[in-house]
């Protein structure tokens, strides 16, 4: 290098140029260069909604609490729900998305896992064949549609069957078993699929029936995957708004029973949040349930990730 | 009861419980298409709501849902694309590459309500831009994004090694590489989920209610020009979709056709999703095909 340079005059513009256009960088690399600003300011952009999406409704479920000093407590217990007269009892909402949340995941389990079983066990080629596009279908099917039937069939036929208005729990139940049904069932074959081939050998090879392999070997080695399918199932019940709202009867009173008219957290949130002021204590009572139903999603989201990686562990030991 | 009898009924349980299942699908389809298809026709299929009672035709709103999709897809599929290249390619594993992939698998567990209320606060509340169309497809794409983006990270992420090995070895920079060799192989994977989450987003009427809203102004469909307040394509005017339609018509409804109405809106919409999801399937097997010389 040095003796390069001593051989040239000092001052000589082409050498000058000549190390600028190496040190330049290539096209290669300034393509990369705008490659990777591209992937990275989109990465960015998804960053910056989620972070501002929980920042917001965070902020804005909170004020309640710290600008209208309503007690946090009262709030999660009380029953009464008239925010108008400045009784914002959260509690009738918050049992009935529970109750409808869990009454689903009781129904569709049973239905989910045996499907999953069939496709998987019993009948695999023609399971697939089958079932897979009915299951497609069936997530297929816009959340209004499942409403419009729910109120259509599923409610007249309540009422028929127990007086009353047919409004109410155990309509909502029966429209979100068919909603979360696939999603369980498609987690559960998963799950079925990825227990190791000779866990089922080595039972069959003991001379077990294909029940006893299934219930014993296979369904107790996918546990983890069915609990996490259960879960995704419940955070979509959960999270469900208008197909819900259309058959719950939206009725924001404690639920007394199963067919009286009872209201959901999301059911509140869209027949309400229209018709409220921003900034008064209406709307930000609805805010708070909307933070209620954020920290729901994040509290199953956290419990998926427990349930797998203690499945991992039971693996590995 | 020994064994042989447990194992026999429990096959036949499940196999009670399949029907049962594949029984729910066909009566749904049946009903909705049974009780919704006398309904439809070409002056309903064109026809104007009425704004008080909700009753005529749903011209408009089938307008409304395409043109919002097509707007959402315009501003998602950029965005996920190079989230999905991010993840695929740049993304090395370490704790901030989980915080992103945990952000993003917030985002798609997150209730579409949620996703609404959001756009609803941002857009008509904090920017005060009022319910538009705008509004929706910015509020859809929040809701479309995780999904999106994760489709498209699997489907590079399963184009083998090699592929990239040859590129780089070539000299050409991993950029061009990525848009070159890998992109076009993992193009069928990548065109099916879309077509799959276009499906999903004409169907989305939960996150729109309030941001894209609930009113279907009469448009005049000869004005072209998108800065015209009368024109179908101006993205401040308020759009109420198809699906939002048959939400609104059901719940508060005047029109004394109520049922009908919504059975013959359910089933246009039903069909149209019908048609995403089997276009999904033919198209992705047609670029496999025409991708790989697999004849």
């Amino acid at each position: 290098m040095e003796q390069t340079n001593s051989d040239l005059k000092p001052n000589d513009a082409r050498t000058d140029d000549w190390t600028a256009r190496l040190h330049r960088a290539t096209r290669a690399t300034r393509e990369d260069w705008l490659g990777r600003g591209i992937s990275y300011l989109c990465i960015g952009v998804i960053i910056l909604v989620v972070a501002s999406m929980l920042w917001f409704i965070t902020s804005k479920g909170i004020a309640t609490f710290t600008q209208n000093h309503v007690n946090l407590w009262k709030f999660v217990s009380g029953t009464n729900w008239s925010p108008n007269q400045d009784q914002i009892g959260a509690l009738p909402m918050i049992v009935g998305s529970f109750a409808v949340t869990f009454a689903a995941a009781i129904v569709a389990t049973p239905f989910a896992v045996g499907t999953a079983i069939f496709m998987t066990e019993i009948a695999p080629n023609k399971g697939r064949k089958f079932l897979q596009p009915v299951i497609e279908l069936l997530v297929g099917i816009p959340s209004v549609v499942y409403g419009f039937i729910g109120l259509a069939v599923v409610v007249p036929f309540m009422r028929h069957l127990v007086s009353g208005s047919g409004f109410g729990i155990i309509s909502a139940t029966f429209v979100l078993f068919v909603m979360v049904l696939p999603t369980i069932t498609t987690m559960t074959v998963d799950s079925l699929r990825a227990v190791p081939r000779f866990y089922k050998e080595a039972s069959l090879a003991l001379g077990a029936t294909r029940w006893q392999t299934v219930s014993r070997v296979i369904l107790r080695a996918a546990t983890p995957g069915i609990l996490t399918a259960i879960i995704f199932g419940m955070a979509r019940a959960f999270g469900e708004a208008l197909a819900v709202q259309m058959v719950i009867g939206n009725a924001a009173i404690m639920p007394k029973n199963l067919i009286s008219p009872a209201a959901t957290l999301t059911s509140q949130l869209t027949t309400g949040i229209g018709d409220t002021i921003d900034g008064t204590l209406p709307s930000n009572a609805l805010w708070s349930l909307a933070l209620i139903l954020l920290l729901m999603s994040l509290f199953f989201n956290a419990l998926v990730r427990l349930i797998a990686k203690r499945g991992q562990l039971s693996h590995e030991r | 009861m020994n064994a042989k009898q447990k194992d026999f009924l429990a096959t036949i349980t499940i196999n009670v419980i399949v029907a049962a299942v594949v029984g729910i699908l066909f009566f749904l389809l049946a009903y909705i298409l049974i009780s919704g298809l006398p309904h439809v026709s070409w002056s309903f299929l064109t026809g104007t709501t009425d704004s008080f009672s909700g009753a005529g035709g749903i011209g408009v709103q089938l307008f409304n849902s395409f043109y919002l999709l097509v707007l959402t897809m315009l501003i998602s599929i950029p965005i996920s694309l190079g989230a999905g290249i991010y993840l695929a390619e740049y993304a090395k594993d370490n704790w901030r590459t989980h915080l992103i992939r945990s952000a993003i698998e917030v985002l798609s567990s997150l209730p579409s309500v949620v996703v609404g209320l959001f756009g609803f606060l941002l857009f008509v509340v904090k920017f005060k831009i009022g319910f538009s169309v705008i509004s929706g497809a910015i509020a859809l794409t929040f809701f479309n994004l995780p999904l999106l983006t994760r489709n498209i990270e699997e489907s590079l992420s399963a184009v083998p090694r090699n592929q990239r090995e040859a590129g780089l070895s070539l000299g050409m920079s991993k950029w061009k590489t990525e848009i070159g060799i890998i992109l076009p192989v993992a193009l069928p994977g990548i065109v099916t989920g879309i077509v799959l989450s276009a499906g999903r987003v004409f169907g989305e009427a939960a996150a729109l209610i309030y941001t894209a809203g609930q009113s279907a102004p009469v448009t005049n469909f000869a004005d072209w020009n998108p800065m015209d307040a009368a024109s179908p394509l101006n993205p401040l005017r308020p759009a109420e979709t198809l699906a939002v339609h048959i939400w609104k018509v059901n719940t508060e409804g005047l029109a004394n056709n109520a049922a009908q109405l919504s059975a013959a809106a359910s089933a246009v919409l039903i069909i149209a999703v019908l048609l995403f999801n089997l276009g999904a399937r033919v198209l992705g097997n047609y670029l496999y095909r025409r991708g790989t010389a697999s004849k």
